[in-house]
């Protein structure tokens, strides 16, 4: 080109440059770090890995998913419950003796710390409920989702 | 952008806006808590203790926005060299730290009645916790290099490749499992019941506006700090060329 861009860029022009280049390596890097990271910096297994790939059972594993509904069944011991986590497409079964977080109930999400029984049954030493992304006041929780967009919008207006 | 890099310009709107911002932000937030705290009803599986949402988003929004905002002065600092972006670097660092702790500790006591557990190891746990330990490296580095008189570029480097850790926040729900909910506000789209929603944006807008208001009134004390640096600088000089003479004229 001419004599001018020979001699090259403004310092200022440079540093930013420099700085972008710098810049988008690192997005990249920490990008690609998070995404090996994808599998184990997970939280707990879905239901579907639980049973495509059994952990040993003397391996520690947490088990997350969503709660069957009407699957909660108290044992007649009084302490022990048995239930169904699913993920919509596998489902393990539960057994947890001890006390159950307050927010444990049916179609709800819930994080069993525990291991993975020969027979297939999941026995959990510990619960964790998991709480969604949504919050509604008592009064809205019973209906569906229609009924609460009529509900809001009617306070809307 | 450059006409505001005389500090003494900066410092007059600076500081016709410091009182406003803090007198607001404090006013908006007394306002928006009692409202939550008052109005909002119980949620259907969390009780009251949902309440804690008022504080606890904002100090998550302000957080990661705060290292957002070092980032960026970070950039101009760096690029155009602009006076006034490390001092605001500088001055966002603290309140940053002070909003990302207690996004920790509301969180932890809201965990423990909730998901039964005060604390886990999870990804947005996690890296929220890695985001109060870069701000607390960063005002150490910081308060070193200001103590020394050095250049502020290595914080400035600091702020810079601390940002990554913001996105991997943000989407540490998404791209893993974890024990905390994925997020509930999304562009344009709320999970979160108008009856709370409300009184939560009013929330976020007292908080921020306090954040503003405490950013500026620190910026103001860190410029009159190196002023008074200066001048007493040139007082010791003149004390000493005056000493110097004395015993030159006797000689």
């Amino acid at each position: 080109m001419n004599a001018t861009s020979s001699k090259g860029l403004k310092p200022k022009h440079q540093r930013l440059v420099l700085l972008s280049v710098a810049l988008v390596a690192l997005i990249g890097a920490g990008l690609l770090a998070a995404w090996a990271l994808r599998n184990q910096a997970s939280y707990f297994y879905l239901p579907s890995e639980i049973v495509a790939e059994a952990p040993a059972p003397d391996q520690g594993v947490r088990l997350g998913g969503m709660v069957e509904m009407g699957s909660i069944e108290e044992q007649a011991n009084g302490t022990t419950i048995h239930f169904i986590v699913e993920d919509g497409t596998a489902k393990v079964p539960v057994s947890f003796t001890g006390i159950a977080p307050a927010l444990f109930v049916e179609g709800s999400g819930v994080v069993a710390e525990g291991t993975m029984g020969p027979d297939g049954v999941f026995v959990a030493d510990n619960l964790l409920a998991k709480h969604d992304e949504n919050y509604m006041p008592k009064e809205l929780a019973g209906m569906s989702q229609e009924q609460v967009r009529q509900q809001v919008e009617a306070t809307l207006e | 952008m450059h006409g505001y890099a005389n500090p003494a310009r900066f410092l007059k709107i600076a500081r016709w806006f410091t009182m406003p911002l803090l007198v607001g932000g404090l006013v908006v937030t007394a306002a928006a808590l009692v409202w939550g705290w008052m109005s909002a009803p119980p949620d259907r599986l969390m009780g009251d203790s949902v309440k804690i949402l008022f504080v606890h988003l904002p100090a998550a929004w302000l957080g990661m926005g705060g290292w957002t905002a070092i980032a960026i002065a970070s950039l101009v600092e760096l690029v155009w060299r602009h006076p006034l972006a490390a001092i605001s670097a500088r001055a966002v660092a603290v309140p940053g730290a002070v909003f990302a702790f207690l996004c920790l500790a509301s969180g932890s006591i809201w965990g423990r009645p909730t998901w039964g557990t005060w604390w886990v190891w999870d990804g947005r746990l996690t890296s929220m916790l890695v985001l109060l330990f870069l701000y607390l490296g960063y005002i150490a580095l910081t308060n070193a290099l200001a103590r020394e008189g050095s250049s502020s570029r290595i914080a400035a480097i600091f702020g810079l490749v601390g940002a990554i850790n913001v996105p991997i926040i943000n989407r540490s729900v998404v791209w893993w499992n974890s024990l905390h909910q994925p997020p509930s506000i999304t562009m344009g789209n709320s999970a979160i019941d108008p009856v709370y929603l409300y009184p939560l944006l009013a929330s976020v807008l007292g908080f921020s506006l306090l954040f503003g208001g405490v950013v500026l009134a620190r910026m103001r004390a860190i410029l009159a700090d190196a002023q008074a640096e200066a001048r007493l600088r040139r007082k010791a000089q003149k004390a000493e060329l005056a000493q110097a003479d004395v015993p030159g004229v006797e000689a």
